[in-house]
Formats: structure tokens, C-alpha cells, sequence
């Protein structure tokens, strides 16, 4: 599961890594495992179900048992505007592949959320468009050697996710559009409304946790079971993937109270759910991504064990609200993507990538995510005081960032 | 299982120090390959494995330990390796209620309990057969990881009895049966938490780091990520019996995690830097 957690005040960054953006292809989202595409022995092999769509997709590795049990936990924005984004993308790509969706939210209808998934660019619309985007961003710098600043040229361009050629994985999405209603009706999909669900009268094991957290458990097993997704109906000739999206797992809506107090009653519900949910995943053709407000909660080590139980943690923080709205730094980009774990399944090592400092924008299409870089200093009459706070912003930043910033003693000739 | 590992443990599978409990800890980083190591170790020195993997599913640690050379789908036909996969038997055990007392109980009650069913279902792994002849060389329990039985609701103490028990049972009480003169090893893994002020994984640690004879701790670089170095090691040995001078030895190594083996180094020494 990926974890998405939001800092919102957390200045301190992590340092986590950004796995995948600099090398896989998408604008829209990021992918996961870059070299899951590619049947590459070191990392997890990607084997194409038998008779299903191209599969593999944001999130999901398919691993060489042929597992894509993977999930996916997101932090959310301090004040979830990024974040549902992100897991409409999730949800979106899923009906683009003809997966089954399963939707749980105790927040909004499934249905309704299923109304704003953005819609999927098809192929020569989408080739015609980013080329443009593509195009102005790469012109200035395309081939001119550096002449003073030799040295830059050394450092990697700058690392824009650029669109793929290959169909197979990934698709684009337009954030400005719907999604068109055919597409949204022709899929197979399943919506958990915990308002709905809770009075009803499944028959509920007993279990220690949430009565929230038990009947959604209860309704994706039901699931997974009922439509085969764990090889339990041999007949089933067509195998495909199931992908569930939670909202705000862990908020008060759920009945869980870890926002709330630091030591409640109910301290180990969440982290019960995250483990029996891992193992439906694990055993079953599915993925997961879930939404979790992290900046709510209170008790630290929650956070810390969650993670552990999760496969993949991405942590946005977006800069509404905060100091870094204003802050010239960050002034092309909407937020940071710090991601705080990535899986070594199957494997020793994992597909860690150099580029620790991604930052996310919202065009009024895209949802691009790049390297993060600064702006050049050009002014000649900037001031003290402004070049320091830009010292000080810059000495916060990880390593990767190939900007030399002004020291705070400014030498006068 | 690593070679340089076992070259700096000073130890090979055919002469390695019996009746010890190993911790293998790990902080801001991942120490999974610790696992995989003494897994594969154990099985080359022909013991009886008993592993109780809670945090990944069989098949990862089987494609791992295919790449170190040992196949766990054997050695489980072959009773040398008895598996409790947890994330599998978690979901038996809450969707459907079962009939005998299943080694992870606990999930299903509602206020912490203990771990007394884990404890038999570990004590009748490593029960020595009475088959007449001795075909595994010694018992060993391993635990991927315990931090995960606090998240499901444990509490450290109970934890803490549940390794003691294992302990008495595994390290101590199988010497006495007549087939079995030699004691067994556990080797456990649990996570450090850091600042994330997770009290009772601290104790949990803590508790742990007093009983045991070996400590491997795999810890993240302080200054950051690092492409050609992953992270540090530090192998400490704590020998009660020895002289005061070699009673505590510690020593720290960097290391490298490839494909299908790591490379250790001194601090500074990665052959990326020189």
C-alpha cells in the first residue's frame, strides 16, 4: 500500500526518495518501478496475465509469480486538494485497462467520485499536445554548448518526464475533462459508502477492529472471492485486475479516533486493517492505493507502523498555507512529492533513483511532476535580505539540487 | 547467504556457534537482506528451520533464496524448513472462525492477549522427530519481523515472553532430549523506530539487545542517500562468559546491496569513492 502523508508543517525534509519519475514516462502520474516494463532480471519481471489487457500500471508490479500484489499508501495534503488527484489517476488508469475498481470511501458516494475522474488523452490528441509542452521547454537549451558556465553542462538537463512511446503503460489524462460517461458505464466497478454499509446487516465476524474497518475487509474479500481474483474460480477465463482505492483511511469518518486522541481505545485498528489488507493483496491479483491524512494524527509511531506495512509511502506537501507559497524558490510549482519508502520485493535491491527532490505542478491540463531545480539568479539589484532567505531555503533542500547558493556574507568590492 | 558476511562473523555453516539469539535490527533503512542471509545460511548447515515470516509472503523470500543458492519449496517438501506465512494465515484466521486454537489467534480478540498459541505452533516445529536417526543437525526459529506483532496489537511484553519461551524451549530444553545434544539458535528481527517515539518498540529492542549474544544492526548513512554505499553495519558481540576484554566487540562495515549478494567494506573504503 502507498501511503500518502501530508507535512503539512513539517519543515524537515526526509529525504525520501523519488523513485521513478525521472525515468518513467508519465507527465500525468507517476509510475511506480520503472523497470517493471521491462523484462529486466534484477528487477521484478513483468509477466502479462494470460488474455488480459496490458495490466501493469501505476502502483502494480507484476512480479514473476504473477502477483501484482502491491498497495500504495498516500499522504494527503494538508488541506486535500493534491491528493484526491492522484488517487482519481489510480482510479482512472484502471478503467482506461478495463480493471474492476473497487471504490471505498466513508467521505463521497463512489458514484460521484467516479464522475470526476479526469479523462484519458488517446493517441494522436495526446502526441500533438505534449509535443508542444515538450517543444518550449526543451528549445532554450537544446544544444547550445555553454560557454561561461561550462560546468552546468555537466549536470543532467532537466529532468521532465517526458511522454512515452510505448501505449502498453501508462496513459495520459486530461485534468481538465471528464471522463466520458461510456467509459465510466462499461467498466466493472464496486462502491464501498461506509454510511451506507454500516447499518446494513452483513453478518461480521468478530474482530478486534473498527466496525468500519471490518465491514470494508468483509466487502473486498467478498469481492476478490466472488469474482476470482485469487484463482479461486478456475473457470474464469479471463483474468484481470482488481484496483481498490481508499479515501481517508484512518480519519474520524471511519470511526477510528487516532486524529482524535493519541492513545485511544482503538490505537491498533488501523494498523490491523493495513495487515489484513496486505495479505488479501498478497494473495490476490490486486492493488491498492489509499489516502491518509497523516497530518491528523497524533500518535508518531502509527505513522512510523504504518509505513512498515505498506509497500509503497509517497508523502505530498503542497505549499498552500504555507511559508513556501511566497517563496521565490518555489514559485513555478504547486507542492513537493517526498516518497518515504519504495518495495524491494522479490528482490535484494530496489529501483531507487538519484533524483530525491521532486516538486509537482498543476498546469490546467497536466499534473506534471519533475526534478525539483531553482530559478536562476538573474536580478542584479536583488537585495540582502532576499538572498539570504534564499540561502536559507536552498540549505534545506537535498543534495541533488545543482544550484549554488548565495552564502549568507555577501562580499562587496 | 553472503560470503563476506560470514567472513566478517567469522563463521561458516558448518561450524557456527550454536545455542545464540541473534538480533538483527535495523534503522532508517531496510535490513530484509539480514533475513534472507541466515535463512539460506541455516539451510546450507542442514538444521531445521522453523520461520515465522509475518511481514512478506513466501514466494519473496523463495525467489531470494533461489538467487543465494537454497530453494525454500524443497527444503519445505523435505520437512528441513517449516513456513508460517502470517499474511496468509491473518486472512484465515478473520474471515472464517477456526475449530483448533490457530498460532495467530491473537488477531481475532479484541484487548491484548498473548502469544501462547504462536509459542506451541513453534515448540511442535522444532520437535525433534523420533525417527531414530538424526537427519538435522540443530533447530533454529527465525522471526521476520517482530515489530509487526505490536502493530497487531501485542503488547511488548508479550512479545518479550514469547521470545523467552522460545528461547528456553529452542536454545535450552532441546539439549536435553537424547537425540538432540546439540542446542538450537533463533535469530530475530526487529525494526528501531528511531525518533518516531515508539515506546514500546523500544522496549521491545532494548529488552532484546540484553539477551542476545549477537547484534547486527543495519542503519542508513547520517548524511543521506547514497547510490554506491546503502547503508552501515554494525556487528557487535556480547559475550557474557569471555574476559572483560573481549567481551563486548564491536565492529562497524559498510555495505553494498546487488543482486544477489552484498559487499562489505570499511567506513570509506566503498571501491566507488577510491
Amino acid at each position: 500500500m502507498a501511503a500518502v502523508a501530508t507535512c503539512g508543517s513539517v519543515a524537515a525534509s526526509t529525504g525520501s526518495a523519488v523513485a521513478t519519475a525521472s525515468k518513467s514516462n508519465v507527465t500525468s502520474f507517476q509510475r511506480r518501478g520503472p523497470r517493471a516494463s521491462v523484462t529486466n532480471d534484477s528487477g521484478p519481471r513483468l509477466v502479462s496475465i494470460a488474455g488480459t489487457r496490458p495490466s501493469v500500471r501505476n502502483g502494480q508490479l507484476l512480479v514473476s509469480t504473477g502477483l501484482p500484489a502491491l498497495d500504495q499508501l498516500l499522504e494527503e495534503d494538508k488541506y486535500n486538494i493534491y491528493s484526491p488527484l492522484l488517487f482519481k489517476y489510480f482510479l482512472a488508469e484502471g478503467i482506461v485497462n478495463g480493471h474492476t475498481l473497487l471504490v471505498a470511501s466513508a467521505k463521497e458516494d463512489p458514484a460521484n467520485i467516479l464522475q470526476e475522474l479526469p479523462a484519458p488523452l488517446l493517441d494522436d490528441k495526446c502526441k500533438k499536445e505534449f509535443d508542444e509542452d515538450v517543444y518550449n521547454h526543451k528549445t532554450p537549451e537544446s544544444n547550445i554548448k555553454m560557454k561561461i558556465a561550462w560546468r552546468y553542462q555537466l549536470l543532467p538537463k532537466m529532468e521532465q518526464i517526458g511522454p512515452v512511446s510505448s501505449s502498453r503503460f501508462g496513459h495520459y489524462y486530461d485534468a481538465s475533462k471528464r471522463m466520458p460517461q461510456e467509459l465510466i458505464e462499461a467498466s466493472n466497478w464496486h462502491g464501498f459508502f461506509l454510511p451506507e454499509k454500516i447499518s446494513s446487516t452483513l453478518k461480521v465476524e468478530p474482530c478486534s477492529l473498527t466496525p468500519g474497518y471490518t465491514k470494508l475487509l468483509q466487502f473486498i474479500q467478498n469481492i476478490i472471492y466472488e469474482e476470482g481474483f485469487d484463482g479461486s474460480n478456475p473457470q474464469k477465463k479471463q483474468r484481470n485486475i482488481l484496483r481498490i482505492g481508499i479515501q481517508n483511511l484512518g480519519s474520524p469518518l471511519w470511526g477510528d479516533d487516532i486524529c482524535c486522541a493519541e492513545n485511544g481505545g482503538n490505537s491498533h485498528s488501523l494498523t490491523k486493517f493495513l495487515y489484513v489488507l496486505r495479505g488479501l493483496l498478497r494473495t490476490s491479483l490486486s492493488a491498492c492505493i489509499i489516502t491518509m491524512p497523516t497530518h491528523l494524527i497524533q500518535n508518531k509511531a502509527i505513522i512510523a507502523r504504518v509505513t512498515t506495512l505498506s509497500d509503497v509511502v509517497v508523502g505530498l506537501e503542497s505549499f498552500i498555507g504555507s511559508e513556501r507559497e511566497t517563496n521565490p524558490l518555489y514559485k513555478d510549482y504547486h507542492g513537493l512529492i517526498h516518497i518515504r519508502q519504495i518495495p524491494r520485493l522479490n528482490n535484494l535491491i530496489c529501483d531507487e533513483s538519484d533524483v530525491k527532490d521532486l516538486a509537482f505542478k498543476l498546469k490546467r491540463k497536466l499534473f506534471t511532476i519533475e526534478r525539483l531545480h531553482l530559478p536562476p539568479d538573474l536580478s542584479d539589484t536583488v537585495s540582502r535580505s532576499s538572498k539570504m532567505d534564499l540561502a536559507e531555503s536552498a540549505k534545506r533542500l537535498g543534495p541533488g539540487c545543482g544550484m549554488m547558493a548565495g552564502g549568507k556574507k555577501h562580499l562587496d568590492f | 547467504m553472503f560470503v563476506e558476511l560470514n567472513n566478517l562473523l567469522n563463521t561458516t555453516p558448518d561450524r557456527a556457534e550454536q545455542g545464540k539469539l541473534t538480533l538483527l535490527c535495523d534503522a532508517k533503512t531496510d535490513g530484509s537482506f539480514l533475513v534472507h542471509h541466515f535463512l539460506s545460511f541455516y539451510l546450507k548447515a542442514n538444521c531445521k528451520v522453523c520461520f515465522v515470516a509475518l511481514i512478506q509472503s513466501f514466494s519473496h523470500y523463495s525467489i531470494v533464496g533461489q538467487k543465494l543458492g537454497v530453494s525454500l519449496t524443497m527444503a519445505r517438501e523435505r520437512g528441513q524448513l517449516v513456513f508460517l506465512e502470517g499474511l496468509k494465515s491473518a486472512v484465515d484466521v478473520v474471515f472464517q472462525a477456526q475449530k483448533e486454537p490457530h498460532p495467530l489467534q491473537f488477531l481475532r480478540e479484541a484487548n491484548a492477549g498473548n502469544l501462547k498459541p504462536l509459542f506451541e505452533f513453534v515448540r511442535e516445529a522444532l520437535k525433534p522427530v523420533d525417527s531414530g536417526e538424526a537427519r538435522w543437525t540443530y533447530p533454529v526459529l527465525l522471526v521476520d519481523d517482530l515489530s509487526v506483532l505490536l502493530s497487531l496489537g501485542m503488547g511488548a511484553v508479550a512479545v518479550l515472553d514469547f521470545i523467552h519461551y522460545c528461547r528456553a524451549t529452542v536454545c535450552w530444553e532441546l539439549k536435553a532430549s537424547i537425540l538432540y545434544l546439540m542446542q538450537g539458535n533463533m535469530v530475530v528481527l526487529v525494526h528501531d523506530s528511531g525518533d518516531a517515539e515508539d515506546e514500546e518498540n523500544d522496549i521491545l529492542l532494548n529488552g532484546l539487545s540484553h539477551q542476545s549474544h549477537l547484534i547486527l544492526r543495519a542503519e542508513g548513512l547520517a548524511t543521506g542517500f547514497c547510490r554506491d554505499v546503502h547503508g552501515q553495519l554494525r556487528i557487535l558481540w556480547r559475550r557474557p562468559s569471555q574476559p572483560a576484554v573481549h567481551r563486548d566487540q564491536s565492529f562497524t562495515y559498510q555495505y553494498k546491496i546487488q543482486d544477489k549478494s552484498v559487499s562489505f567494506f570499511a567506513k570509506g573504503m566503498s571501491p566507488a569513492v577510491l
